[in-house]
């Protein structure tokens, strides 16, 4: 246990870059996932090809690949950016093709009447969006958002194989160093289950506040 | 088409649509002119350094590589799959003993890194004299992580039969084992096979953590590839390539796959709590 309290600033600033990729990647995630749904039900073939196309090509490559590609192909073609910076980027790319997944079926789940008596009544694109359709997209889509959430801070972990110090590269350095395994693996497994369980409670109480019955 | 979103376009959303094609595609080309560009002001598309892709050689490297990954998942999907369905069993068990530790097991797991696991086999075991040969140090944590995610797919399917299906089944006399094994996993396995495929597919994109462990499949041939002739970005994109032709194929079998089950009679939806991501 002491190894833990030992090596506390280093966990700590790992901790803390674990949070920052999973903030800034699912901010970045649901920016991206919310186009990439504009492109898959839009009315225009072309865009909907698109949207279909990018969900496609990133839900079937694993992210390690993304890293590794990102990290090492890159440079090669002049672009360079920081380690940190480049592995949110890939992280939101990739986790955008799920949010972007989510959210489709969310909408897809609106039944077609109720756009139709939107219209009918003379709400605007605009207006039947806000009022009508997404408060009823939205409240489908709160647990699979979440899984997708808790799916991402895990795979924030891929990081630490191509060289981001997050938790996990931490707890491995100091493993190395310490070689106590036991109680430094523990530890950061816990971390990862307690973010998971707080994002698990926030979107249990989300769900039931906005749930409605029918 | 109508959807709940758009009606039937009409004269001058037709003409909006015909717009946002041209609009549409043209920004699709500039970007991918821009990557092209990219490329090209790096000397990344001279001739040679894509020719050695074409060759045969190359190709039974690449493909030793995606057998290697291949053998990894199935080994990994076979031993998480047999894990899985006793958690499951498990959890849904009369008996608290069985019930907690299951639902224990698949509540922490599902929310470990897989590459926290694979830290845990690479550098923890040996210390206690557990050192696997590569091929499980790469097979065991995948099996560890996925076996929780399979086990709620089980679960889900399990508890989507029909009560009248088991209770028929013990008004016949079979024992609670019986009716689980004779009458209700049968047609449960029926109905989680596309979760099962789509799963399948997340443990193969699981298998590149090789990468970190050394074991030879195919993003690791890649590295060892781009190590040896120094084309980075060629290697990784053939490599990436690979990986999409046959995920892809495979989730097109899932999706098939869940068209024939709803083609089939009604069956009750089951929801599904791991996403993957």
């Amino acid at each position: 246990m002491s190894v833990l309290l030992d090596h506390l600033p280093e966990l700590w600033q790992g901790l803390l870059v674990t949070f920052q990729l999973t903030a800034a990647s699912f901010l970045g995630a649901a920016v991206l996932g919310v186009l990439v749904t504009a492109l898959r039900v839009s009315p225009v073939r072309v865009l909907r090809a698109l949207g279909t196309a990018y969900v496609e090509t990133f839900q079937n490559l694993p992210l390690l690949v993304l890293l590794v590609l990102a990290f090492f192909g890159l440079p090669e073609i002049g672009i360079k950016a920081d380690l940190r910076v480049t592995a949110i980027a890939v992280i939101a790319v990739y986790e955008a093709a799920y949010i972007g997944e989510a959210l489709r079926s969310g909408v897809n789940s609106v039944a077609k009447g109720q756009g139709e008596a939107a219209r009918a009544i003379g709400l605007t694109f605009g207006q039947s969006l806000r009022h009508v359709i997404l408060p009823q997209a939205l409240r489908t889509v709160v647990q699979p958002i979440g899984n997708i959430f808790i799916a991402l801070t895990m795979n924030t972990a891929l990081a630490a194989a191509v060289g981001v110090v997050d938790l996990t590269a931490a707890a491995n350095r100091v493993n190395l160093l310490e070689a106590q395994p036991i109680p430094i693996f523990v530890g950061a497994g816990a971390a990862y289950a307690l973010i998971a369980a707080c994002a698990g409670f926030v979107t249990g109480r989300l769900e039931r506040r906005l749930a409605i019955l029918r | 088409m109508s959807t709940a979103l758009f009606d039937e376009p009409g004269p001058r959303a037709r003409r909006r649509i015909r717009i946002a094609t041209v609009a549409g595609t043209l920004a699709a080309l500039a970007l991918l002119a821009l990557a092209v560009r990219q490329f090209a002001a790096n000397g990344q598309l001279d001739a040679a350094r894509w020719q050695p892709y074409a060759t045969w050689p190359m190709w039974r490297y690449l493909l030793t590589g995606l057998w290697s990954t291949a053998l990894a998942a199935v080994v990994s999907a076979a031993l998480a799959m047999a894990l899985g369905l006793v958690l499951a069993l498990g959890r849904l068990s009369r008996h608290r003993l069985l019930r907690v530790p299951a639902a224990a097991y698949v509540e922490v797991v599902r929310t470990i890194p897989a590459l926290l696991l694979v830290y845990v086999v690479l550098f923890a075991l040996p210390k206690y004299g557990l050192d696997l040969p590569l091929f499980w140090k790469l097979v065991v944590p995948l099996s560890v992580s996925n076996a929780a995610a399979f086990a709620e797919i089980f679960r889900a399917g399990i508890r989507s039969i029909e009560r009248g299906q088991g209770e028929a089944g013990l008004a016949v006399g079979l024992t609670h084992g019986q009716t689980m094994r004779l009458i209700v996993l049968p047609q449960a396995a029926r109905r989680v096979l596309p979760s099962i495929v789509s799963q399948s597919v997340g443990l193969l994109k699981d298998t590149a953590l090789g990468f970190v462990v050394s074991y030879a499949e195919l993003l690791y041939s890649g590295k060892v590839l781009a190590a040896y002739n120094g084309y980075l970005i060629q290697t990784y994109l053939v490599v990436a390539l690979v990986y999409l032709v046959v995920n892809a194929s495979l989730s097109k079998l899932a999706r098939t796959l869940e068209a024939r089950r709803r083609a089939a009679p009604a069956i009750p939806r089951t929801r599904r709590r791991f996403a993957r991501a």
